[in-house]
């Protein structure tokens, strides 16, 4: 009977941990998951294409550069109960923050186009038309936004975040050599020599990883969702949670590609669909399928990271959890991002592969001033107080960001001048 | 009211409202060490490089 009772109030307290995280769980999921957006899938697809199994070993390195830049967004945004623009406003004064502001009003737009650009893509491969994706995407982030609160948009968000681990099931469909993918991919290597363009995949690996958005989403989402100090180690938790399953996911997309696709060039994620169908149209259809769920999340994430950080600096009201009437700016700006990005997709000749070269340069550009500036807030004692960076954060945080720096920024180079990486 | 007068008092409004956000911002509350004014100072330097770049490939490309 002790044995029981004591089995039993375990149960009980175990469950209360579950049902607390599954309360505060979201915003690390969401971001990271998003994080696999259209360009990610596209980039992950191409190095399985490229080089089979050899970098998923690359892929795994990222789990922690993942948790460690994001977990900075939870603390400040759990304690300074403020979204990264207005702190940075706050912090380094209007120049700086209207800089950060702009700049992540266009990398923003930008990214959704070539969200838009990849739903459309993977919705034709079924025969929908584009305009027809375009308005039902917008029309479902319409409803979600306006229907309920911040709790429902993420339970919502969660449930497409699901649908992103289709690709696990897709590379099960080929039946991938497992013995083959540890040995080539657990040891780290280089197939071909460090040359410039295994340079290049990885700094296009890391650059898909942590993208300028997502500092101010993950942080504006903690502040909206309520999330107070105490909650910081559950907040942890969800992003570790996140950046497991988002490279987990990344890997599953290199086995699929590096099992059908191997030594196949690949321009985008849309093409590799078609041509795994040709092997096994089921892999084919979930890869497309999980190509316009990964759009879409990213689109749902990017929209609202612009308007949240705009309605921090003009005071107006910017949450989910306020109605139409009480936030009209909050909602005006969502609305108007998504609808010109959407129809930017639309435009005959519209030069959507420049679009999105554009992105990758111009994200290039608040990377490194975003990174910088969380860094020194998250080292402002008299605000942080406790929750203030250690010296072993600042030493595995300062690492980290210096290389994402000084890798993204060769990768903008390259973007530029292709010719000289070649 | 007119269509130009309220496109008119729209942005007289949000002109006011940048310049008091300019007001509210106008010092940095985090005291800048040299560290910061260190950090600060690099990325304005990086910035004007990779805009730089980024405006040479432009003018390549349109003169093509």
């Amino acid at each position: 009977m002790n044995f029981i009772t004591k089995c039993y109030y375990l149960f009980r307290r175990v469950w209360k941990s579950v049902s607390l995280y599954f309360m505060l769980a979201g915003p690390g999921l969401v971001v990271m998951i998003a994080d696999n957006d259209a360009g990610g899938i596209t980039t992950y697809a191409a190095t399985g294409a490229k080089y089979g199994y050899h970098l998923i070993w690359f892929l795994l390195i990222l789990i922690p550069v993942a948790y460690y830049v994001q977990e900075m967004t939870v603390r400040l945004g759990a304690v300074t109960k403020r979204g990264h623009a207005e702190a940075i406003f706050d912090g380094f004064g209007s120049f700086w923050g209207w800089f950060s502001l702009l700049d992540l009003m266009l990398v923003d737009w930008l990214t959704l186009v070539t969200e838009f650009i990849g739903m459309t893509a993977a919705m034709r491969i079924f025969g929908v038309p584009e305009w027809l994706t375009v308005l039902a995407v917008c029309l479902l982030m319409g409803f979600m936004v306006l229907n309920g609160r911040y709790w429902t948009w993420e339970k919502i968000a969660l449930g497409f975040c699901l649908l992103n681990l289709i690709y696990i099931p897709a590379a099960f469909l080929v039946h991938p050599p497992i013995g083959q993918i540890l040995a080539d991919g657990v040891i780290p290597n280089f197939p071909g020599g460090f040359n410039g363009e295994m340079f290049f995949f990885l700094m296009a690996n890391i650059g898909t990883t942590i993208a300028p958005w997502m500092l101010f989403f993950q942080q504006s989402s903690v502040v909206d969702k309520g999330m107070r100090e105490k909650d910081i180690p559950w907040g942890r938790f969800d992003t570790w949670t996140g950046a497991i399953i988002t490279v987990v996911v990344a890997v599953f997309i290199v086995v699929l590609t590096g099992t059908i696709l191997h030594g196949v060039d690949i321009d985008d994620a849309a093409q590799a669909s078609v041509l795994v169908m040709q092997t096994n149209k089921y892999a084919g259809a979930m890869m497309a399928i999980g190509l316009f769920d990964a759009g879409l999340l990213g689109a749902i994430c990017i929209s609202l990271a612009s308007s949240w950080a705009f309605g921090e600096i003009f005071g107006w009201a910017h949450s989910l959890n306020t109605k139409i009437k009480e936030a009209p700016w909050f909602y005006v700006s969502y609305f108007f991002t998504l609808v010109s990005a959407g129809l930017v997709v639309l435009i005959p000749g519209a030069p959507l592969v420049l679009i999105t070269l554009f992105v990758q340069v111009v994200a290039v550009t608040l990377l490194p001033a975003a990174l910088v500036f969380l860094i020194l807030l998250l080292n402002d004692r008299e605000t942080m107080g406790e929750y203030c960076n250690t010296r072993t954060q600042n030493v595995i945080g300062g690492v980290i960001i210096g290389t994402i720096i000084v890798l993204s920024t060769c990768y903008g180079i390259s973007a530029l001048f292709p010719a000289l990486f070649a | 009211m007119s269509i130009a007068h309220a496109v008119r008092s729209l942005f007289a409004g949000n002109l006011e409202k940048i310049r008091d956000i300019n007001r509210k911002y106008a010092t940095p509350r985090i005291s800048m060490s040299l560290p910061v004014r260190l950090a600060l100072l690099a990325l304005r330097v990086y910035l004007l490089v990779l805009v730089g770049l980024l405006a040479y490939k432009f003018i390549i490309t349109l003169s093509r």
